[in-house]
């Protein structure tokens, strides 16, 4: 399939694990920064053909993950409101709370629905003045210029009945809060190329500078990742720590500066706590003042949360990259994705369920001889 | 299951391994996934006790009448949203999963049950397009549609129209098509292009256009079962990869034959637009439903014929010989990736959810 199959070639894909062998004289920890990288790393089995001496460390950009657990419960409590119509995308609805998920308060007769586009829910409130709409506005800086948008057109339309319950996070910021940490021990950066199709990769070159790490920012199909590596080593091997677009196909310099400016208007910095990971400073969105009567947040009381985490889920040390998933003694025992006990084992792009998904099975599988 | 007395005092039911998380029932145990495969182990099985004895998770059961003849039964009920949509209708879809499900045992379907329970409200004209449609795809598969049954809910309580269908067949002499009988050494074969169904009724649910219109593969598969069967009636097993996808048709045949099965990503046929529709929504391929599609778990002395034989049929034009049963890692599935690793196929656990981004 065109734009698709160019970028799964098995033979490039040789060619380029090559080319990585030969050029890594010593061994390099690279943190892929986001949930699809990881999932595209596993899925295709990159880290089990890469040379023994590149580890890669997943990291905590899949906000599934990362939304914190109190704003997971002030979820449940809104979307539980006879008055509410709860839409949030697919992945959310599994995400455990302190007692229970989406599905859960689903089947108890709440109206929660699954969208694909937060526009979807604005059309839902102007189809239904009598109920409140309210949308899950979680995600990094990907799907940050869609929920603004909708804020946007939901004061054009003069809806009052829709709001926004916001719990966006911000990648630079995630960076540098691993960078200065004690534990650290990431060498180098894949990007997300996403994240910087919206907002360009000017905003790495300070981190880069600083911490005179190698950021390179790359795609999501296998040659993708793979290209971003090899480039990623080379920066390693001849000392180098700059920012490196490698997904030139998508992803500008300046990034989408519309997007930007509508991102501007809407929202603003904020502290942000990461499930597993805690506060960041100024590594969150929230609603600007001109919008902030759409917060969700303020619009629905829901009394004091009484916030319970798994004590021995292990996620926080997963997302900063200190432990493997399969480390972690509750994997694949009391928490699988069926039970899930952190939000790293929901998600499709989460590190826990991308391992328990298609790495259960230790040791090598015989190569399979098929007919063509 | 035990022919002994049920052990569940109904008065003080409770689940003997709890479903957990929840008390009710959620969208995901009608997936066809972990979710549903529990229900039915941890719920239905205990709760039928001795009446459910030797159930085993096939889609139709086989029973011995006596002096030779065996009977394929089925039933499946149909709840799809859109009532129509590109490739079909929920009344052809009726028809043909259950002549498909009595399929895979091997057996000739022979007739159908249709029940229906109807909204209030529903236009008649559009009943009157899906019964024409169970008629015709009845008339083309073959089968009689001899009973049936309708109701009628209140308006709010229905989605427009659910269909049951429940069949039978007669298995011919020599025919034990089964999955516990996967032996390592079997080859894998899909009979064509996966996912259309699931992509076809999504996109449609949904308003998303992939470049060309996906239509859902809904078709009967009997006349392929037979030419199969012509070739051989040591077909080991049959399944049709509904709900659930491909992956949960082998995950299932792993498990119940304690063998491993092995494939190669890139000899599964997935047509571009179901390719791009499930990497924009962040879906497996693998877990998509299909309609008119089987697997077929064949000996390696005949997999050539047979795949001569369904190639011959335009409904199984586009087979594909993908893979091999395993005696390593039994119970599991492994694919081996485009870029030559491997990793582990699982069954999806509940309803696909379309990803953040």
């Amino acid at each position: 399939m065109k734009y698709l199959d160019e970028f799964r070639d098995p033979d490039l894909a040789r060619r380029l694990f090559a080319e990585i062998e030969s050029i890594t004289t010593q061994p390099w920890a690279i943190m892929e920064v986001c949930g699809g990288q990881t999932h595209a790393i596993i899925r295709h089995g990159i880290d089990q053909l890469l040379p023994d001496r590149i580890e890669l460390i997943h990291g905590p950009g899949c906000p599934v993950c990362v939304t914190p657990l109190e704003m997971i419960d002030r979820a449940l409590a809104i979307a539980a409101r006879p008055d509410v119509i709860f839409c949030s995308f697919g992945d959310m609805l599994r995400v455990p709370g302190s007692r229970e998920d989406l599905f859960s308060v689903k089947a108890r007769g709440g109206d929660v629905r699954v969208v694909y586009s937060p526009l979807d829910a604005v059309n839902l409130a102007a189809d239904h003045p009598e109920r409140e709409v309210v949308f899950f506005g979680v995600g990094f800086e990907t799907t940050a210029p869609a929920n603004a948008m909708a804020v946007h057109q939901a004061l054009a339309r003069g809806l009052t009945n829709f709001s926004m319950l916001v719990s966006h996070v911000l990648v630079p910021p995630a960076i540098e809060s691993l960078m200065t940490s004690p534990t650290c021990r990431v060498n180098g950066f894949l990007a997300a190329g996403h994240v910087c199709s919206v907002m360009g990769t000017h905003q790495y070159d300070p981190l880069a500078a600083r911490f005179d790490v190698p950021i390179v920012v790359t795609g999501f199909e296998p040659l993708d990742v793979l290209d971003g590596i090899r480039r990623c080593v080379l920066q390693l091997e001849r000392r180098r720590g700059e920012v490196e677009n490698a997904y030139p196909r998508a992803v500008r310099a300046e990034g989408n500066v519309p997007a930007q400016s509508m991102l501007a208007e809407v929202f603003e910095v904020c502290d942000r706590q990461w499930r597993g990971i805690g506060m960041i400073p100024r590594s969150g969105w929230r609603l600007s003042e001109a919008y902030r009567a759409f917060d969700a947040e303020l619009r629905f009381d829901v009394g004091q949360l009484l916030v319970d985490e798994p004590a021995r889920c292990r996620a926080g040390d997963v997302l900063q990259g200190l432990i493997r998933p399969d480390e972690c003694e509750c994997f694949g025992r009391e928490c699988t994705p069926r039970s899930p006990m952190g939000a790293t084992m929901v998600s499709s792009e989460g590190a826990c369920a991308a391992y328990f998904q298609y790495r259960r099975l230790r040791g090598e599988a015989q190569p399979v001889e098929v007919a063509r | 299951m035990t022919g002994s007395e049920p052990s569940i005092d109904l008065e003080g039911w409770s689940c003997p391994v709890p479903l957990r998380h929840t008390d009710r029932i959620v969208m995901g145990h009608g997936g066809g996934g972990t979710l549903s495969g529990e229900l039915i182990e941890h719920l239905f099985l205990p709760a039928f006790g001795a009446a459910a004895a030797g159930a085993t998770p096939t889609d139709s059961a086989v029973l011995d009448l006596g002096n030779g003849t065996r009977l394929a039964f089925s039933t499946d009920t149909y709840v799809v949203q859109p009532l129509v949509f590109p490739g079909g209708d929920i009344g052809e879809l009726a028809v043909n999963g259950t002549v498909n499900d009595i399929s895979m045992s091997g057996a000739r379907p022979i007739a159908l049950s249709t029940g229906f329970v109807l909204e209030e409200g529903l236009e008649t004209a559009l009943l009157g397009r899906i019964a024409t449609s169970m008629g015709r795809a009845a008339v083309a598969a073959g089968v009689g549609l001899v009973t049936g049954d309708t109701k009628v809910v209140e308006q709010g309580r229905g989605d427009g129209v659910y269909v049951n269908t429940a069949g039978f067949g007669l298995v011919p002499a020599g025919v034990d098509i089964r999955p516990a009988r996967a032996r390592p050494g079997d080859v894998v074969i899909v009979s064509g292009e996966i996912g259309l169904h699931g992509v076809a009724v999504l996109s449609v649910r949904e308003g998303l256009e992939f470049g060309t219109e996906v239509r859902s593969d809904t078709a009967p598969l009997n006349d392929l079962v037979e030419a199969m069967l012509a070739v051989t009636t040591d077909l080991h097993v049959l399944r049709d990869p509904t709900r659930g996808g491909l992956a949960a048709s082998l995950c299932e045949i792993a498990e119940v034959a304690r063998v491993g099965v092995e494939f190669d990503e890139r000899s599964v046929p997935v047509p571009d637009a179901v390719r791009a529709a499930c990497g924009f929504l962040g879906l497996d391929p693998l877990h998509v439903a299909n309609e008119g599609k089987l697997v077929a778990i064949v000996p390696p002395e005949v997999a050539d014929a047979v795949l001569e034989a369904m190639r011959a049929r335009s409904v199984g034009s586009r087979s594909a010989i993908i893979g091999r049963v395993t005696d390593t890692h039994p119970g599991t599935v492994v694919v081996r990736t485009s870029l030559g690793a491997s990793r582990v196929v699982d069954r999806p656990l509940g309803e696909q959810l379309p990803r953040i981004c």
